[in-house]
């Protein structure tokens, strides 16, 4: 479960960061498909969740929720923070002025560069999978 | 707060409100309409035509006991109802209602078509959690099952989509709504081009409409909840407000779905594929005045959700006729359709599509004929009739009639 969670906010952040394409692909092929998977290991094997281990030191819990509290914090105010508050255009207060294109992370701009700059690595990964499809194939049919 | 904080608010109120208000129709309608094709009358009694059925229901489940097993997994029994209803607002504020911009949809993704693909696959938790968190091996079965069957289904719907994908050259709902507004086949001006009145689209359609029945867990593939084989499946140990919520999220999601194939393949708003504006203007260029105004109304940004809601409301009432008239499918039927026919036949119809968009009509009415007859030709190999393998020979002998003759018998 907190594995999932895991998964949906981390498509959040790459959300966050205009990164369109990865951040779907997260939850759809991450999220939906795999951790399906793993939960119908989980489930068939019936493996019992193990007793939640409680940190007995409070100082270190305190400073657990410190950290994740002020990384909250940080995360919220640069995700929501622009809706609340206008941003102005070339706002140098954050720092750095994007020379990103404009469709930067959308599924053209990758598409268009992975069939034209990457394309090697594209194919070459598509065999791989390919490999792993067949290898799979192979071990269930000898197993049955 | 910018006065986009406040529309974007605005539009999900607007969602939420509507999924919420639009839940028990559909629930009178499926009994009301359930009930007229099993030759019987339905639910008459609590209000005029049984309207307030719904109603009454919710108050009988509000008031009844809560029932909650004593070793059930209690955080994750919980949540599991909440994650069966939420994929319908999520997928629902993606959708595109009327052409007003500001008004729907809440948020125009620039991946729509992966964000409903992306939603419906974290609707399968809710179940498979809620079939685990029940600490029965039913319910544990029914949530398995169900699964399998979502996870194969959204592999052909995601095929399926990507027919339509192909087409519109984008991922943006708005987009796919606006390329069917076009021209029908770029040829006629006064049509629209749905998707489902092109052969690839109509191919894809009916691909998508039987996934989206398996993906909802709607009869004929209701096997997770099959009420006379598991139990109820993985809703067993849910009694009062929680199996309520697993109910009112099938129907939500039932009625999103009907949302998204309106979009994708009935051309979004329009009540009818005319292109109202063309016509229009044509009547107007007649001195048709009142005519000319008639057609902008009709197909203006008034009238365009009372069209959405309509279209909607027609495929609510295909998924309750396909649940009046076809038996439930046993489990190993289901994967099979799911991988062996579905799968490869969206496959092809991406190809032919593909085929299509790069040569033309008539490239695409032979290849479509090549593969029908290969197809045709591998099945009547692998079916053709021949000799049993340890067939023995039988000797019928018809003492009356005085004949004799030897048959063939499959052991």
């Amino acid at each position: 479960m907190a594995l999932v969670l895991n998964f949906l906010v981390l498509a959040v952040i790459y959300f966050s960061l205009n990164l369109h394409l990865l951040g779907i692909s997260q939850v759809l092929i991450y999220t939906g498909l795999i951790m399906m998977l793993f939960l119908f290991c989980i489930l068939l094997l019936n493996l019992s969740a193990p007793q939640m281990l409680t940190e007995p030191s409070y100082l270190k819990r305190w400073a657990a929720v410190l950290v994740t509290g002020s990384l909250l914090v940080v995360l919220f105010s640069q995700i929501v923070g622009p809706w609340l508050v206008p941003v102005p255009p070339n706002n140098t207060f954050a720092g750095v002025i994007s020379n990103a294109p404009d469709d930067f992370g959308t599924a053209k701009a990758v598409g268009n560069a992975l069939f034209n700059h990457w394309v090697y690595g594209f194919e070459i990964a598509s065999l791989l999978l390919l490999v792993g499809i067949v290898g799979s194939i192979l071990v269930a049919k000898r197993r049955g | 707060m910018t006065p986009e904080f406040w529309w974007g608010t605005l539009r999900a109120l607007i969602i939420i409100a509507f999924v919420l208000v639009g839940v028990p129709p559909v629930i009178w309608w499926e009994r009301r309409l359930l009930s007229w094709m099993q030759d019987r009358v339905g639910p008459n009694r609590v209000g005029p035509w049984g309207l307030l059925q719904p109603i009454a229901d919710g108050v009988k489940l509000f008031f009844k006991e809560e029932v909650m097993p004593a070793a059930v997994d209690k955080f994750v029994y919980w949540l599991a109802p909440a994650i069966a209803l939420f994929p319908a607002f999520v997928i629902g504020a993606t959708l595109v209602w009327g052409p007003n911009p500001m008004l729907t949809p809440v948020a125009d993704v620039d991946i729509g078509i992966l964000w409903v693909l992306a939603i419906s696959s974290l609707g399968v938790y809710g179940i498979v959690l809620g079939g685990w968190a029940s600490n029965n091996k039913y319910s544990l079965l029914g949530g398995l099952r169900s699964t399998a069957q979502l996870v194969s289904y959204e592999l052909a719907m995601g095929v399926a989509l990507y027919s339509v994908l192909l087409v519109t050259g984008s991922l943006k709902m708005t987009e796919v709504v606006a390329r069917q507004q076009a021209p029908l086949y770029d040829v006629l001006p006064w049509a629209q081009n749905w998707f489902i009145l092109t052969p690839y689209g109509f191919g894809a359609g009916v691909i998508f409409l039987i996934c989206m029945i398996a993906e909802t867990n709607r009869a004929p593939f209701d096997l997770p909840e099959a009420e006379s084989e598991l139990i109820a499946g993985f809703h067993t140990e849910y009694s009062s407000m929680k199996f309520a919520v697993f109910f009112m999220g099938e129907y939500a999601v039932m009625a999103m779905f009907g949302a998204i194939f309106t979009d994708l393949f009935l051309g979004g708003w329009s009540p009818l594929p005319l292109n109202w504006d063309y016509l229009s203007a044509q009547a107007s260029a007649a001195h048709l005045g009142w005519l000319s105004s008639a057609l902008s109304f009709i197909g203006g940004a008034w009238m365009a959700p009372v069209w959405f809601i309509g279209k909607v409301f027609f495929l609510l009432t295909v998924y309750i006729w396909i649940r009046a008239t076809l038996p439930r499918l046993r489990y190993d039927q289901l994967m099979n359709v799911g991988w062996k026919f579905l799968l490869p036949f969206a496959a092809l119809n991406f190809v032919l599509t593909a085929v299509w968009m790069l040569f033309g009509w008539l490239a695409f009415g032979i290849a479509a004929a090549v593969v029908a007859a290969g197809y045709l030709m591998v099945v009547g190999f692998v079916l053709r009739p021949r000799a049993f393998k340890d067939a023995a020979k039988v000797h019928l002998v018809d003492v009356q009639a005085n004949t004799a003759q030897t048959i063939e018998v499959q052991r």
